[in-house]
Order: C-alpha cells, then sequence, then structure tokens
C-alpha cells in the first residue's frame, strides 16, 4: 500500500520539476531548461586536498558539467560572481532516519515473555529483520530537509533503526524543489545493523549484548547455508541478507564495549562493519584502532554538569566529568592516530549544535582536511559514490556550498547550498556587511554606533556622549532597522530608525520617527572598520580551551596513567602460605622473575628485582573466586531455557570498579559466570583481574572452557512471575537436560557426515559431551544435585563444579563417586526455600568427605572479603587454618582446571600473589599489594595517592563547569550514573 | 480449587515444618554461677586480663580482677583460663523474627502499606521461634530491636532477646523507638520506564519532608485537643513528645542530615539516632552539637560511588567516632537477618581499619545498648546489669576463633544449638557411620 502510495507521488512530483524526458505532458508546453549555470572567480575546495583559487564551475540539468580554472562558458550561460568566497561540495549525511515512519510497537501481549517469532516466512528471530526496506517506510519531510541544509548536507543515508539487523537503507538527495525521482539516489544503500532488539515484536530472545552478539553469528551461519541451498522452507529474512551482503554494512552501537563488540563478530565473518561509534574512542584508542574499522562519529558532546550546589555535586563520578572534559578531543585523537572516521548530526538533541560542536572539535586540534573529508569524500566513497557525492568534479552532482570563507572558522557564514543545481538561500550574500563604527545624526542628537557579529545578525552599541543608549538592531533583506530607548529608563519612549542599505554602507540614509510620532531623516557615516584589536580579542576568547585530562587506564576513578609494568619482585622475610606440601613457612623469601614464582626459600638471588621488606607480613597466592559475576555488561541471556551459545567472553566490562576493589580484597583471578535463568547457561570467561587492561587481555591464555548450568527455583522461573517457559518444575528441568544431550549427540552424529548446519548451542554442548568443556552448575537441593550427576552418567560426561551447592553436604558421599566438586557459600541462607537447610558447616562436611571445595562470592562486596569468608570455615566445622585458606585458592583453581598455573606458591607458577599485613584469614588483616605475573595491580600506598588525585582532578573539572555555567553554557542536572550490580539472579534491563 | 488447597495444604505443612526444629528456650537461673579466668572485655572500653564473674538471679553480682581478689566462688563454677567472655551483643535496627525465608511472601512480615504508620508495632509479629534467630546466638548475638520497615514512618520498634517461647517472653523494652525513613533528595531513576539508571535530583523532595512535619504537627494538635475522635497514628506519637520516646531516623545524605537536625530542634526531640549517615562526616560537628548518636552503615556494604575509597565504609564508624560522636553498628542491607550473626565480625572490620579492639566492640555492646535506651541493664559487664554474656574460645570479632563455649541471658544457660548445627550432626555422623561400618 504505502508503496503504491510512493509511486503515485513519484509520479504526481514529476509533473512540476525536470520532467523526466519520457513522460506525458497534458498541462502546457514542454519547457525544458537547458541553460548553464556557471559560478566564477570562487575559492573551489574541489576535495580536502585540491584548492582551486580564483576558480569556475559550471553546472546544467543537476550535474557539474566543468571545474577549473578557465573552463568553457556556452553562450546560453548564467553567470555568478562568487568573488571572495568559498565553494565546498555539499555534506554527506551516512546515518539518519530521515524520512522513515515510526515502527509500530508489538502490543504489550499477556504480561508473559514471548518465546516464538511473530512472523512466518522469515527467520525464527523478529529482531533479525534483513529484508526490511526503507524505501517502504519512506516520506520525504521537507522541515527535516531545510535543518540539514541549513547545516550544510546535501545528501542524507537514511534506514529504518529497528532491530538487530535493520535492513537496507536509501540514499535521498535534499532537493526540495526535485521529485522522488530525481531525490532517491540510491534505493538500497547500505545494510544496517545494531544490537537493540525490534519494537515491533516483543520475543525475548535475546535478552542480552551476548545474546544479540550470538544470535548474529548463528543468522551468518544459516543465512550461508540456506545460501547453498540446503533448506526445504523459505526464508525471505536470510534471502535478503544473501542478497545485501555485498553492501557496506553500517552497525550502530551504544558505547565503546559494543563497538569493539561489534567489531569482533564482524572480523569472525569476514565482514567489516563501518562502525557507529560512541565518540568516547579516545578512551581506548589503541583498541580502536587494532579494529581497523571506520567509525561514524556523532558531533555530540557531553553537557557540563550543573555543580552549583554541592549536595548535588557530589554525585556525579570522575568518570562523567572527566569523559565532559575530554570528549571535544576526540575526533583530534582519532585524526591524530589515523583511525578513519565519517561524522554525523544522529543523536544531536539539537541540529544547531553541529556546527558549533564541529568548531569546538577543530579547536581541540581536529585537522581541518580531515574534517572536510569526514563530511564529503569518506562518506562518498563508503557508499560507493565518490565520482558523485563529496567532491566538486565533472559528472558529480552539483552539491554546492557557497560560503563568505573557510568553512571551519566561527565567523564564516553558510550563503547557499545548491543541491542537484537547486539553490537554497541560506543568508543573503549581497548583504553588505554593516561591521564597523558610526556617526549616527538624528534629527539634533549625534550619537556613537558601533556594529558588530555576524554579516547577516549583527549587533549594535550605541552611545549618547557617554551613557549607554539602549538599542536593538535588526538586519534583512538589506534593510536595516534600528530601535533606540529613551536615555529615561522610566520612560517607554522609542526612536525607530529604518533605511535601505546600498552596496556601499559607509553613508546610510533613511528615516526616523521621533518618539513623539514626529518623522525625521538619520545619516550614519561610517568612521571606521572595527579595529584589529577588537577582532584580536574575540579570536582569543574562542581560542581558550580548556585543559584536557590524560586519559587513564580504565578512564575514571583509580585508573593507571601508564598500565603497571612487569617487575622482578624478591618478597623478604615473609610468612608464606605455599598451599603445598611446604605448608606455611616463616621468614622466607620468594623471587618472582618474568612474571613467574622462581624462588622460595632464604638467600635468594637478588638480582635485580624490587625488594620488598614482608618482615611480620603473610604473602599468599592471589584469591580465586570460582564464582563471580563482576566485570560484566550482561549476566543473563534468559530468552531460552538453554543459551550454550553464548559467551561471557563476549562481554567483559574491564571498567568495572569492582575490578579494583576486588584488588584490595587480594583477589587475582574470577570465574565470571552466566546467571542461573536457564538449565543450560551461557559459556564462562576465566580472567585475571588485570585492571587497565582490555577486556581481551584479561582473558586467561589456553583458557579452561567452561559453562554455567542451573538447577531450582531459578530456572524454573518461581521467584518472578513467569510461568509460561518449560520447564516450570524440578521434574521439567531434568527432561531439558536428557533433550538437549540427545540432541547434542545426534548433532554430533550428523555432524560426521559433513553435511550439516552449524549450529553454535549445539557446538557447545557436544563439547561438553567429549569432555572438552567443563560444567559449573547452580544448584541447591540434594534431589536436583543427584538428578544432575545422573544425567551426566547417562551421557558419560561429569560435572566438573556444583556452584552454591548449599545442600552438597547432604550428598557429598554420591558428588565423591561422581567426580564433582563444590564452591559454596560460607553462611548466606534462608533467602529462598530452596535455602532453608543451607548450613554454614556445609564446606566442611564436603571437605571431610574427599571433595574439592572452594568458598566463592557471587557478590561484589563479599567478593573482597573471600578471606574472612574461608577463615568462616574455620569457625563452623574446624577446618585448619591451612585448608580453609585453600578454599580460596588453590581449590577453586583445581576447580576451575588452572591449579598448574595459579592456586598456590611454587616455583614455575604465576607469580599472583598477595602481601597481607598479618594473617590472611584473620578479620584484622589488609592486602597491602596484590601482584598478578609480577605485575602489582594494587598497592594500598598508591592507593592513597590514587585518592588526592581523584580529588583534585575533581576539583579542577568542577571549577571548569561552573566557570562553563557561568560562561552561558548549557548545562545538565547533576545525576549518578549507575551500572545494575549483578548476581546470578540479574535479569537484566538489556 | 481442589488443586489450590492441596497447595496451600503442602506450603503451610512444609512451612510449619521449619519451625518444629527450634530450640527449647532454656530456665530462669537458679543457681550463681562463677566464670573465672577469662579475660573480660568489659563492653565500655576496659579489659581485666584474667577476671572473677559472679551472677546470680539473672544480674551481675561481681565483675573482679581475679588476681587481686580474695573473693569466694558461688555456685557452678566454670574455668575459662585462656577464654574471653563479653557482654552479649545487641543488634539495633532489625529485622529478626519479621522474615523467615526472604523469597516467600508467606513469612514476610516487615513492611505494612501506608505513609506515617507510628501506630505500627514490630512486637506482634516478631516470632520468637524463627530459625534465623536462633542461629544468631552461636556468634553471641543475643539481644535486638526489631523494626518494622514500610512507610515514611516505619513503626515502633521494641527490644527483644533472643531465647524465648513467643514474643512476650522475648521483650525487653516495648515500644521504644520510632523510626522514620527520611526522603531522599536524589531518586533512582525508573529504568523500567525508560528512565536512565542512578541517581537524579527528586523534586518532591521538599514536599515529602513537608509531609512529615506536617504529620508531627497535627499529631501535637490533635493530642492537645479532647480527642474525641480516635486516630490511632496521631495518639501513638504522645510517647514521643511527652515520654522522649527515641526517633531514629534513616537518613544517608548530608542535605538531608542537615534537614534532620532542623526538624528535630524544631519538634523538640530529645532523643534523635541517625542510621546510616553515609555523608555524616561533613556535618560531623553539627550532629555532635544537638546530642545525636550514629548507628553508622554495615561495615561490610559496598561504597556508594566508584569514587568513594574502597574501605569507606570499613572505616566510617571510626571517623565518625573520631569527631566525638556516640556511634554503634547495626546490619541492615542485603541478606541483612542471617547476615546479623556477623556483626562481631563487623566491629572486627572496623579494627582492621583503625579503631581499637575494646572501643570497636563497645560499638556492638555498650554504645548499642545507649542508644537504644537499655544501657541500665545491659551492654557491658558491669554489677547490677543482666547476666547477659557469653565465653568465647577466643577473640570474638575474628571469625578464626569466635567460638562460643557458653552463652546466657539473664543468667540462663542457653542451647547453642541451633536447626544448623542439627543438620551438621546429622550429616557428619552420617558419613562417619559410612565410614566405619
Amino acid at each position: 500500500m504505502k508503496l503504491k502510495l510512493l509511486l503515485y507521488s513519484l509520479i504526481l512530483a514529476g509533473f512540476h520539476a525536470q520532467a523526466q524526458d519520457y513522460f506525458p505532458k497534458n498541462d502546457g508546453v514542454k519547457t525544458e531548461n537547458t541553460n548553464f549555470t556557471i559560478l566564477e572567480n570562487a575559492k573551489i575546495h574541489v576535495d580536502p586536498n585540491t584548492l582551486i583559487e580564483n576558480g569556475m564551475i559550471s553546472m546544467r540539468d543537476g550535474k557539474i558539467v566543468e571545474v577549473g580554472k578557465s573552463i568553457n562558458v556556452p553562450k546560453n550561460s548564467i553567470k555568478i560572481d562568487l568573488k571572495g568566497k568559498d565553494v565546498y561540495p555539499s555534506f554527506i549525511e551516512i546515518y539518519s532516519d530521515f524520512g522513515m515512519t515510526k515502527p509500530t510497537k508489538a502490543s504489550d501481549g499477556n504480561g508473559q515473555p514471548q518465546y516464538n517469532a511473530s512472523r512466518e516466512g522469515y527467520y525464527w528471530n523478529d529482531h533479525i529483520r534483513p529484508e526490511t526496506n526503507a524505501l517502504e517506510s519512506f516520506s520525504f519531510s521537507k522541515t527535516d530537509a531545510e535543518k540539514f541544509k541549513k547545516n550544510g548536507f546535501g545528501v542524507v543515508n537514511t534506514h529504518q533503526a529497528d532491530g538487530i539487523m535493520r535492513g537496507t537503507g536509501m540514499l535521498v538527495s535534499l532537493n526540495t524543489e526535485g521529485s522522488e525521482g530525481d531525490r532517491i539516489l540510491k534505493d538500497k544503500s547500505a545494510n544496517f545493523l545494531s544490537f537493540d532488539k525490534s519494537v515491533q515484536s516483543n520475543q525475548s530472545y535475546p535478552t542480552s549484548i551476548m545474546g544479540a552478539m550470538a544470535l548474529l553469528r548463528q543468522t551468518y551461519l544459516d543465512a550461508s547455508w540456506y545460501a547453498n541451498g540446503n533448506t526445504q522452507n523459505k526464508d525471505l529474512a536470510l534471502e535478503a541478507l544473501n542478497r545485501n551482503k555485498n553492501l557496506p554494512q553500517i552497525f550502530k552501537a551504544d558505547n565503546l564495549l559494543d563497538e569493539l563488540r561489534a567489531d569482533k563478530v564482524g572480523d569472525e565473518f569476514g565482514i567489516q562493519y563501518l562502525i557507529f561509534g560512541s565518540g568516547n574512542e579516545f578512551e581506548n584508542i589503541a583498541e580502536v584502532k587494532n579494529s581497523k574499522a571506520t567509525y561514524i562519529i556523532p558531533l555530540d558532546f557531553p553537557e557540563a554538569y550543573d555543580l552549583e550546589n554541592p549536595f548535588m555535586a557530589n554525585n556525579v563520578s570522575l568518570q562523567d566529568m572527566k569523559r565532559w572534559n575530554q570528549a571535544p578531543s576526540n575526533l583530534m585523537q582519532l585524526a591524530k592516530n589515523d583511525i578513519p572516521f565519517i561524522l554525523t548530526t544522529y543523536n544531536l538533541k539539537d541540529e544547531k549544535k553541529f556546527r558549533e560542536n564541529l568548531l569546538k572539535a577543530i579547536s581541540y586540534g581536529l585537522d581541518k582536511n580531515k574534517a572536510l573529508a569526514a563530511l564529503t569524500t569518506s562518506p562518498a566513497k563508503f557508499l560507493g559514490e565518490e565520482n558523485k557525492l563529496g567532491v566538486i568534479k565533472q559528472g558529480a552532482w552539483a552539491n554546492l556550498l557557497i560560503t563568505s570563507g573557510d568553512i571551519f572558522e566561527e565567523e564564516t557564514v553558510l550563503y547557499e547550498n545548491w543541491i542537484q543545481g537547486q539553490k537554497t538561500v541560506l543568508e543573503n550574500m549581497n548583504t553588505a556587511n554593516l561591521e564597523g563604527s558610526y556617526k549616527l545624526k538624528v534629527g539634533a542628537e549625534t550619537y556613537d554606533l558601533k556594529v558588530s557579529g555576524k554579516p547577516n545578525s549583527p549587533k549594535a552599541e550605541v552611545k549618547l556622549g557617554d551613557k549607554k543608549v539602549n538599542s536593538k538592531l535588526t538586519y534583512s533583506d538589506t534593510w536595516m532597522q534600528l530601535m533606540l530607548s529613551s536615555l529615561d529608563s522610566t520612560k517607554t519612549e522609542f526612536t525607530r530608525l529604518v533605511a535601505k542599505v546600498g552596496d556601499n554602507p559607509s553613508k546610510i540614509l533613511g528615516r526616523a520617527i521621533l518618539s513623539n510620532g514626529k518623522e525625521t531623516s538619520f545619516t550614519a557615516t561610517k568612521t571606521a572598520d572595527t579595529s584589529e584589536e577588537d577582532k584580536k580579542k574575540e579570536e582569543d576568547k574562542k581560542k581558550d580551551i580548556l585543559p584536557v585530562l590524560p586519559v587513564t587506564f580504565p578512564n575514571m576513578a583509580y585508573g593507571f596513567k601508564e598500565l603497571p609494568k612487569q617487575q622482578d619482585l624478591l618478597f623478604k622475610n615473609a610468612t608464606v602460605w605455599t598451599n603445598t606440601e611446604k605448608g606455611i613457612m616463616q621468614q622466607t623469601d620468594v623471587l618472582i622473575k618474568n612474571g613467574k614464582i622462581s624462588g622460595i626459600g632464604s638467600n635468594l638471588n637478588v638480582g635485580s628485582a624490587k625488594v620488598i621488606d614482608a618482615t611480620g607480613k603473610h604473602l599468599t597466592a592471589g584469591i580465586i573466586d570460582e564464582h563471580s559475576h563482576l566485570a560484566a555488561s550482561a549476566i543473563n541471556e534468559a530468552g531460552h531455557n538453554s543459551t550454550a551459545e553464548v559467551s561471557m567472553e563476549d562481554v567483559i566490562d574491564p571498567t568495572d570498579i569492582d575490578i579494583y576493589r576486588d584488588l584490595a580484597g587480594g583477589v587475582t583471578s574470577i570465574q565470571l559466570l552466566h546467571g542461573s535463568a536457564n538449565p543450560i547457561g551461557g559459556q564462562s570467561a576465566i580472567l585475571k583481574l588485570k585492571w587497565g587492561t582490555a577486556a581481551k587481555d584479561m582473558i586467561y591464555t589456553n583458557s579452561p572452557k567452561f559453562i554455567k548450568f542451573a538447577l531450582g527455583e531459578n530456572v524454573k522461573q518461581s521467584n518472578w512471575n513467569s510461568t509460561s517457559r518449560f520447564p516450570q518444575t524440578r521434574m521439567g528441568v531434568e527432561q531439558v537436560f536428557t533433550d538437549y544431550f540427545s540432541r547434542a549427540r545426534d548433532y554430533e552424529t550428523a555432524k560426521k557426515t559433513g553435511n550439516y548446519r552449524k549450529d553454535l548451542e549445539m557446538e557447545t554442548l557436544v563439547e561438553i559431551l567429549n569432555g572438552e568443556r567443563f560444567v559449573s552448575s547452580h544448584s541447591y537441593v540434594q534431589s536436583e544435585i543427584n538428578m544432575l550427576m545422573k544425567v551426566a552418567e547417562d551421557f558419560d560426561f561429569r560435572i566438573n563444579t556444583f556452584t552454591h551447592i548449599l545442600e552438597g553436604y547432604k550428598v557429598a558421599d554420591k558428588m565423591k563417586e561422581h567426580g564433582a566438586g563444590a564452591s559454596t557459600f560460607s553462611d548466606w541462607w534462608a533467602y529462598k526455600y530452596e535455602v532453608k537447610d543451607a548450613i554454614p558447616y556445609n564446606a566442611a562436611i564436603m571437605h571431610n568427605a574427599g571433595l574439592t571445595v572452594a568458598i566463592n562470592s557471587d557478590d561484589g562486596e563479599m567478593s573482597r572479603r573471600l578471606n574472612q569468608e574461608a577463615a568462616k570455615s574455620v569457625k563452623y566445622g574446624d577446618i585448619s587454618e591451612e585448608e580453609a585458606w585453600k578454599f580460596v585458592t588453590l581449590n577453586p583453581a583445581k576447580l576451575l582446571h588452572i591449579d598448574n598455573r595459579v592456586g598456590s606458591i611454587a616455583e614455575g607458577k604465576d607469580g599472583d600473589v598477595v602481601l597481607w599485613s598479618g594473617n590472611p584469614l584473620s578479620i584484622y588483616s589488609k592486602a597491602e599489594k596484590t601482584v598478578i605475573e609480577g605485575t602489582v595491580y594494587f598497592d594500598i600506598e598508591k592507593d592513597k595517592q590514587l585518592r588526592e588525585e581523584i580529588a583534585q582532578q575533581k576539583n579542577m573539572i568542577t571549577g571548569q563547569m561552573l566557570a562553563a555555567k557561568n560562561g552561558g553554557e548549557k548545562t545538565q542536572p547533576a545525576s549518578k550514573k549507575e551500572d545494575q550490580r549483578m548476581t546470578c539472579d540479574t535479569l537484566e534491563t538489556y | 480449587m481442589k488443586n489450590f488447597n492441596i497447595k496451600l495444604l503442602l506450603c503451610s505443612f512444609l512451612l510449619s515444618s521449619i519451625m518444629f526444629s527450634q530450640q527449647t528456650p532454656a530456665p530462669v537461673q537458679n543457681e550463681a554461677v562463677t566464670i573465672v579466668g577469662a579475660t573480660a572485655h568489659i563492653g565500655n572500653g576496659k579489659v581485666i586480663e584474667n577476671s572473677l564473674i559472679i551472677f546470680e538471679n539473672g544480674k551481675l553480682t561481681q565483675v573482679l580482677d581475679a588476681t587481686t581478689t580474695k573473693m569466694q566462688y558461688r555456685g557452678t563454677i566454670i574455668k575459662a583460663d585462656g577464654k574471653h567472655v563479653y557482654p552479649g551483643i545487641i543488634a539495633p535496627n532489625s529485622t529478626l523474627g519479621l522474615v523467615e525465608i526472604d523469597a516467600l511472601r508467606q513469612t514476610d512480615d516487615e513492611d505494612e502499606i501506608g505513609e506515617m504508620l507510628p501506630h505500627i508495632n514490630s512486637l506482634p509479629a516478631y516470632n520468637a521461634e524463627s530459625q534465623v534467630v536462633e542461629s544468631m546466638r552461636p556468634n553471641g548475638v543475643l539481644i535486638g530491636e526489631i523494626v518494622p520497615r514500610g512507610g515514611t514512618i516505619s513503626g515502633t520498634s521494641s527490644i527483644v532477646q533472643f531465647d524465648a517461647w513467643n514474643w512476650e517472653d522475648a521483650v525487653l523494652k516495648k515500644e521504644t523507638g520510632l523510626h522514620i525513613n527520611w526522603p531522599n533528595s536524589f531518586k533512582r531513576g525508573r529504568w523500567w520506564l525508560g528512565e536512565p539508571r542512578g541517581m537524579k535530583a527528586n523534586e518532591t523532595y521538599q514536599e515529602e519532608v513537608l509531609k512529615l512535619k506536617q504529620f508531627f504537627n497535627n499529631s501535637k494538635a490533635y493530642l492537645a485537643g479532647d480527642q474525641k475522635q480516635e486516630n490511632l497514628p496521631f495518639k501513638s506519637m504522645e510517647s514521643v513528645f511527652s515520654n522522649g520516646k527515641k526517633v531514629f531516623v534513616h537518613v544517608d545524605g548530608e542535605r538531608e542530615i542537615v534537614d534532620v537536625i532542623q526538624f528535630k530542634k524544631d519538634q523538640n526531640l530529645k532523643n534523635l539516632v541517625i542510621i546510616g549517615g553515609y555523608d555524616a562526616l561533613n556535618v560531623a560537628d553539627q550532629i555532635k552539637a544537638e546530642n545525636i548518636s550514629i548507628l553508622a552503615p554495615r561495615p561490610h556494604s559496598l561504597p556508594n560511588q566508584a569514587d568513594d575509597d574502597y574501605d569507606y565504609n570499613y572505616k566510617l564508624p571510626k571517623l565518625l567516632a573520631d569527631k566525638g560522636l556516640l556511634v554503634g553498628l547495626e546490619t541492615s542491607g542485603s541478606m541483612e537477618r542471617m547476615s546479623t550473626r556477623n556483626l562481631p565480625f563487623y566491629a572486627g572490620t572496623v579494627v582492621a581499619h583503625g579503631m581499637d579492639k575494646e572501643q570497636a566492640l563497645q560499638m556492638i555492646t555498650l554504645n548499642n545498648a545507649k542508644i537504644l535506651g537499655i544501657d541500665d541493664r545491659l551492654g557491658s559487664l558491669e554489677v547490677g546489669k543482666d547476666a547477659t554474656l557469653f565465653i568465647s574460645e577466643g577473640d570474638a570479632l575474628d571469625m578464626r576463633t569466635n567460638k562460643l563455649t557458653k552463652a546466657f541471658i539473664k543468667g540462663r544457660v542457653l542451647s547453642l544449638e541451633t536447626h544448623q548445627t542439627e543438620l551438621y550432626h546429622r550429616y557428619s555422623d552420617k558419613y562417619q557411620k559410612e565410614k566405619t561400618e
């Protein structure tokens, strides 16, 4: 229907524009205009690197015919003199939803989550909509077009911004005089993607970023399976995806971490996305460069916070304050590091900010040529239109900007924006410049008049003698009007002046209407041009750039200015908890060399190692948390009851402050687990808490593979109102496992034949069946623990770890027989029905039964005190201190299959150690140094320094923000951004 | 319907099964007890290395240095050389006994609907047979102030001891304090409506404070009148105005604390306690000048902001005490009921971050007793006070050494067994038997 309407309007529109030559004409005679338009004497910016002084451009039929110093001028030419003016190619907006009708939101349904797709004949997931064609929701919006034109844009790339795969966009000219036939330059210009779900469907999956990533991967796999003709059914979505795979692929990300995630998915399938960035790329420029992607950067900077009220001000984080201070330098950083980028106005709340922010970026050091390329040649190239757009050359569209000078200078005025040869006047370029000082004679009085500001919006200052006269100057279409107030401010009396200003404003003659209603004439005689001094003052004001704070890693409180370096360390005279047969050694030295523990004993050869006096202190292996949800952007993919295809490695957030706090509690490694929403959860990430490094650098090299399973109340969704998903009982939970593993077995059989549809979920399950991936299963009550072991045994594999496992003490013998380990809470219980029999003696009983027992946190607060949680086993169940300490070091290392690298102080192991002020199990002890592979990531003395720096930096930026507010800048109310603190049960609001 | 009934039946069966295994409360003290040789931590900052403690009829009659006294031992003699004696630890601002299992609404009685609820009393809902409550005793936490949580004025708390047949037996002091949740000048973005997460200015803060003031003023006016028309909330405010009932204000922000101080002056409140006071350091002098004491936020909780010191919550009680304030420790927060048994370790944490050990102990004993207005009977090992105390094998503030051998409430010998220790014995025995078979 919409398409028909569009076609109809295309036909109609054809009648009143440069009509297509084969269209019938019934409203008059044919009036084709074949004249040439010649722009002459202009400074022509052909492209960012080519300049023609005093050049000429000829154009006809919306296209450029010739460009050069001296060109052929046919007789039927209309000449326009552009002496003193600059001509640029009009800008290209590569990212917008211009002219799109908003998609219809899906209705709320019955309040229960929707697990199946709403559509038939398409992919199984409603958020995959590559068949969407922007043309079908397009209607040209003249109002919006004018806004773009004002900012200098000539063409806009638009699309329906809805869904994970969003379909194709279209390239539209902003020629408001023409028809759709003229304007639609490309009906399929690019293919668009994002991590955001479609509003047109309530289908649950994916509920998380990692789910969206897995979905993209599976879709690409399925598309090639489909392309090879392996599918019986019709899938219009996959067909479209295959059809559009050679278009430019544009990916909209919402933050820096997501940008890198998008790039990672693309790389896996040989696709280099053009990434819509956040403007925070400067925070990790190395990673951004490493992505090798081109970025689309919105010209949007954060507003200063209003910090006048100190109570409110306390809530703004250093991170948000720094971003305000640093963001204007982002484009300079990208340019400096040769990271290609394209500029966009998308996301800008106020389109007037575009030029303001562009100039700001330039003042922060962005190279002008790179800025011009980012608005012209770069987007043109990506859209495959480099010969038609963004450049002034023969055969290109006559999309031209005429300006009063350098477009990247503040005083420069954009006069005209020509699009496809159609002129739009933004400001009258023939307006005489009124700037200067005048003697203003009105009747008997002589005033001093000073005019400043831009030619088309001048400001007046009027004085009578040394008294200021309030005035208002308006100037348009060569007419000026000046209103003067009476010197006596209690009177509402005005003198009104009006005059037509000729080409030469040195003497202006006009009519004056005095406050008594009498009319007379006035003259304004120019006495001086604006002095250079005044101009310079203005200039200086502009150049007043605030000092930009250095980026830290991460770019927030407690970030490092420079990443700490690995060094050789000798801890002298410590009490060493070895976790080996050597036990707890008194007055012992430990040497860490090249990141490894290389000596334990006395009189060790120091070499070049830094000596740390550890007299009276205790040295231990770093704490390992088997069950953590720190450092993650998402925890649960709750859209399906099995999500083996998702991986926590995809969603590591290296900027979580809890990483630093964990280090301050002596934690060096964690298993970042998927949540417990599904019987079969996602793959784990096993991390070293290398604060300040990139997400990928925290993951263990050759990391053992793990997956999270879950049982009980969470997976049967009994603690929230959801009753539509299988399973709803522990009986069903068993069947979920049996079903998936049966299917995995069949999948493996099919895989061996060579002709099979690659399924990421099944691939993961097959790894489990083959013992290549270990299971850590969230579990509470004895019945379900027993059940899972029996299911595993039926499929001939073993459950590696039961995590939480609060009733493990009831089936410890069975677990021992099965070969499972246990990772439990020290003393949590009674928070739900399935933990009513949880006891703090659990760890002790399981340990005594011969199981490998760890104490875990599942909690950002407890994880930084795991040493104390281990100590509770001494109280509850009389575990020896030496064994209790292993509950949070060696034993979790064993459970994670990393005990060959960490978990004890033994020669050859990683130099992951903690120096404690006293017995590590004591409530009175503090971690003083936390070391990972010989690099000190936490130092209690350094921490003090960092605190001071945080206070100094906040103070400095607060001053800058207050000044910004006083200077009239728009501010935003103080607020505190908060990340969701996550546990197993967190169903994040993605 | 039938189905529903079965479910209900099943449910109540399961629930009631939880309540059966509670330990039998101890009988009243009928014989004197003498503890000799232990290090006595008095609770007021003092220590007696080798002490002699005697109590009779539920009251302490002697607390002496054993090395310098010739006092005759009386009744049962407990030799406690190398052990430590402490006054029973007091948990203020607690919801123990009001909720048994967090996720089960059926067991949840902590939060009544409505805004101004001074007439709501925690005591009738207090479950003296709670398994969570009994699990406090093996760690030395013997006394609690039981507090309702809902509304702006949540209601009235009472103080109980943790070894009783029912709430009437449990109560030590009825209707002790009025609890108010002070409005917040910041509020959390309603992210489920698409607002950004995190805190932003609360536009209605002033209005909310005004409502609270108006309620106080209206109550006063009502009480001054003939009171012909019954008004339970207004009436229940009488003890605040005339008897100086304690007012506990839950408040954290600096601006809010300043407003609370003004409120105290305006309303002429004699006894006001701040619960929380995350930002109280900045206005400590004003707090002190008004004689307001503080129940500091739980040391085992995370700092509010990424920029804050990682150990801010650990050290805050000490920093407040350094300003000359009377500071106690409380336990509210996530998993607050089951974690209240960690209260001694919260005090230990404050020690790790600079506090003197005996002063940290005082924060969970005598200071809490003072703040709750029960220091005439509890909070320290002083003659004339209740014999509510415990013996630990080692330092009770450190989990490694907090091992109770005996505990007493009013001289009664408590069982240190719980639902949890019973399961421990049961399953330890099971495996032991399997081994020997």
